[in-house]
């Protein structure tokens, strides 16, 4: 940030140099300069680190009720946190959040429930952003019967509540982690698609559009050479925003038990399972409900971060 | 203008056929025989050739797609059997919750959220901006089952015996009388039909209907009500809209024709209403659209949590029940609704931007 207020940076300086510096490595140095957009990435870090070192750093096992644990350990069900540290008696075993209904360390539930919250996210939002890129481009630049034909399909699923949608497919292919999954990714098409028509449209009759055409540029030369970078902006500010209300329906349908099942550690599904239990037990319910803002918030300041590191305009205005 | 919107109503009778179709064929696709679902485990084979022949699904596909249209069309939504009542009626008694609800999460998340977005994006950079997408990132980060929950805890349990006690669910309290308006002013409602229908409907909707008769007393109470399941609904919303109007503004005021407006002595504040603003319209317009999806969604959520019998609770309770009659209703329902707005969306692209009108 500092750097950019000076008049000329040393991108500038390479710029006029003869070495050519590709766009992803300007992002990426801008994306660093960005405290928002690094602590984003920190918690992105800590978050992939938890989810492949869960198996070592879990205390107990997340789906193994300590009832059946060898030896057995007599635990009431939702115990509140325990934590030496914090003056808990050192002769009780620790247990950082608590327990759970089931009599299992909630701790170790979360640690594993990153694995998941990460996985759905990236899986779905890759898939809707796929199929809606290219069906709103084709719809946008085309015009026309194209249009017409894919916006109306695109209508109709979006004429639905996203949510309810995905309730209702779930229910049609049997309630499981995949097919959830599935229907998110089928909900999110539309978003994309209108995004992506949106600023094909906006793109689409400027000079430069014109200009190439009339150098002979053929449609897919225009489609993806000259349209879709300047359409990658607001794709990625809504790209980031998809994988936030993925991995917020996600858990919203396994709140609703449509998603993960018993006994997943999956973090909605946690909470869940636990939310009459909110004015007597808080702590079951609160942490599985932060660890899910934290994930969706990581990605957010890094979408935010890239948005602004994205913009030619912004890089050099403040 | 008008040939526009003649278009774009003419090209929404197909979606509305589409929507048909899905519901019709989602309500088919719902696994399951329909004969046990409805009426329990333990119907015999007779019972249950005699109700596939009662509802006319031993017709041909087609033929039973040609009937739901016409009944459909007609406003026939038929009846719920596991709650023995026509659908029409649960409708009516369900959807004020819901609109009310949405209504409010809407006007709030819009109400802060746009001028938010505005200043942060005028004040780029500046501790404001910085504060309000801090807020605005944790905001639309917010799962809002667990909002929901959190607020309750907050303002009903811990807040308890202070001025910030708020219900933790319900939409009024039992006792407080809720003598509709037409009631109050002498009107004869007649039996069925539209107008009937609309009064029902207007006289369920809880804060009109408490202005209209002057009940302050119920007034007060729905908006105590309203006040954790508005926020924990409106929250992803408005952060969305705070965060859309400050990356369009942005957007745009690093246009040429800002730095002219500038330039010629145009007072600041003008250009950003007059000529920034407007220009970023668009795509605010679009994410305000695309919002009411996550408001609907999201009403399911707040409904269970809330304790609200609102559409949303009710549809879900009707698909996880296979009460065919709810999920076709009420699905199409709640997508016209949708179809409108996405229509009023696009309506206003033309009006924002002549370029979308012309092509």
């Amino acid at each position: 940030m500092t750097a950019e207020t000076k008049p000329l940076t040393k991108l500038d300086a390479e710029g006029l140099s003869l070495e050519s510096v590709s766009m992803w490595h300007t992002t990426w140095r801008r994306l660093f300069r960005r405290r928002s957009a690094m602590a984003g990435l920190v918690i992105l870090g800590i978050l992939i680190l938890i989810a492949i070192t869960a198996p070592w750093i879990a205390p107990y096992d997340p789906t193994v009720s300590m009832l059946d644990a060898d030896p057995p350990q007599r635990i009431k069900a939702r115990t509140a946190p325990c934590i030496h540290l914090l003056g808990c008696p050192e002769d009780q075993p620790q247990h950082l959040a608590g327990i759970d209904g089931n009599i299992r360390d909630q701790f170790s539930r979360l640690l594993y429930g990153a694995r998941l919250s990460l996985m759905v996210g990236i899986s779905t939002v890759g898939f809707a952003i796929i199929i809606g890129t290219i069906l709103g481009a084709v719809a946008g630049y085309f015009g026309g019967w194209w249009d017409n034909a894919i916006m109306r399909v695109m209508d109709v699923l979006l004429a639905f509540p996203s949510l309810l949608l995905a309730i209702a497919i779930v229910t049609v292919l049997g309630p499981g982690l995949i097919n959830a999954l599935l229907a998110i990714g089928i909900v999110d098409i539309p978003i994309f698609a209108r995004v992506m028509r949106a600023s094909v449209l906006s793109v689409r009759e400027t000079e430069f559009v014109s200009a190439s055409r009339a150098l002979g540029g053929n449609n897919f030369h225009i489609l993806f050479r000259r349209i879709l970078p300047n359409a990658l902006t607001p794709l990625i500010v809504q790209g980031t925003l998809g994988i936030a209300s993925a991995i917020l329906s996600a858990a919203a349908l396994s709140f609703l038990g449509l998603g993960a099942q018993p006994p997943t550690p999956e973090w909605g599904a946690m909470l869940g399972a636990e939310r009459n239990q909110v004015f007597t037990a808080p702590h079951l319910v609160f942490y599985p409900g932060l660890m899910i803002m934290l994930t969706v918030l990581c990605f957010n300041l890094i979408g935010d971060g890239l948005r602004d590191a994205l913009d030619p305009r912004l890089a050099h205005a403040s | 203008m008008l040939q526009y919107i003649t278009r774009r109503l003419l090209s929404s009778i197909p979606v509305l056929f589409g929507i048909l179709l899905v519901t019709f064929t989602l309500a088919r696709l719902i696994p399951g025989d329909p004969c046990r679902a409805i009426l329990g485990e333990k119907a015999t084979e007779a019972v249950c050739a005699r109700f596939i022949q009662e509802k006319g699904l031993d017709k041909p596909i087609l033929t039973q797609f040609g009937i739901y249209i016409m009944d459909m069309t007609r406003g026939n939504f038929g009846e719920s059997f596991r709650l023995g009542m026509p659908v029409t009626r649960l409708l009516l008694e369900r959807l004020p919750t819901t609109v009310e609800l949405s209504l409010a999460a809407l006007i709030v998340s819009m109400i802060i959220g746009i001028p938010l977005g505005i200043i942060s994006a005028v004040k780029h950079n500046s501790w404001l901006d910085v504060g309000t997408m801090v807020w605005a990132n944790i905001g639309v980060s917010m799962p809002v089952f667990w909002l929901g929950l959190m607020l309750a805890y907050v303002f009903s349990l811990l807040l308890k015996d202070t001025p910030f006690w708020l219900p933790p669910s319900g939409r009024v309290s039992p006792g407080i009388p809720d003598d509709t308006f037409y009631e109050v002013w002498g009107w004869i409602k007649p039996e069925s039909g539209m107008w009937a229908a609309t009064l029902e409907f207007t006289g369920r909707l809880n804060i009109l209907n408490s202005l209209l008769t002057g009940n302050w007393k119920l007034l007060k109470d729905s908006i105590m009500h309203l006040i954790l399941p508005t926020l924990a609904l409106a929250t992803i919303p408005m952060a969305i809209i705070a965060r859309m109007a400050r990356s369009a503004m942005l957007e745009v005021l690093g246009q040429d024709y800002i730095r002219t407006a500038r330039a010629k002595g145009l007072r600041w504040h003008s250009v950003i209403l007059k000529h920034a603003f407007r220009n970023s319209l668009l795509p605010i317009v679009t994410v305000i659209g695309l919002s009411f999806g996550s408001l609907l969604g999201g009403a399911v959520l707040t409904e269970t949590i809330f304790g609200l019998s609102g559409v949303g609770r009710t549809l879900y309770e009707a698909i996880t029940a296979r009460d065919y009659g709810i999920v076709q209703a009420f699905t199409f329902v709640i997508a016209i609704i949708f179809v409108a707005i996405n229509l009023l969306v696009d309506i206003s692209y033309a009006y924002l931007d002549p370029r979308v009108r012309l092509d």
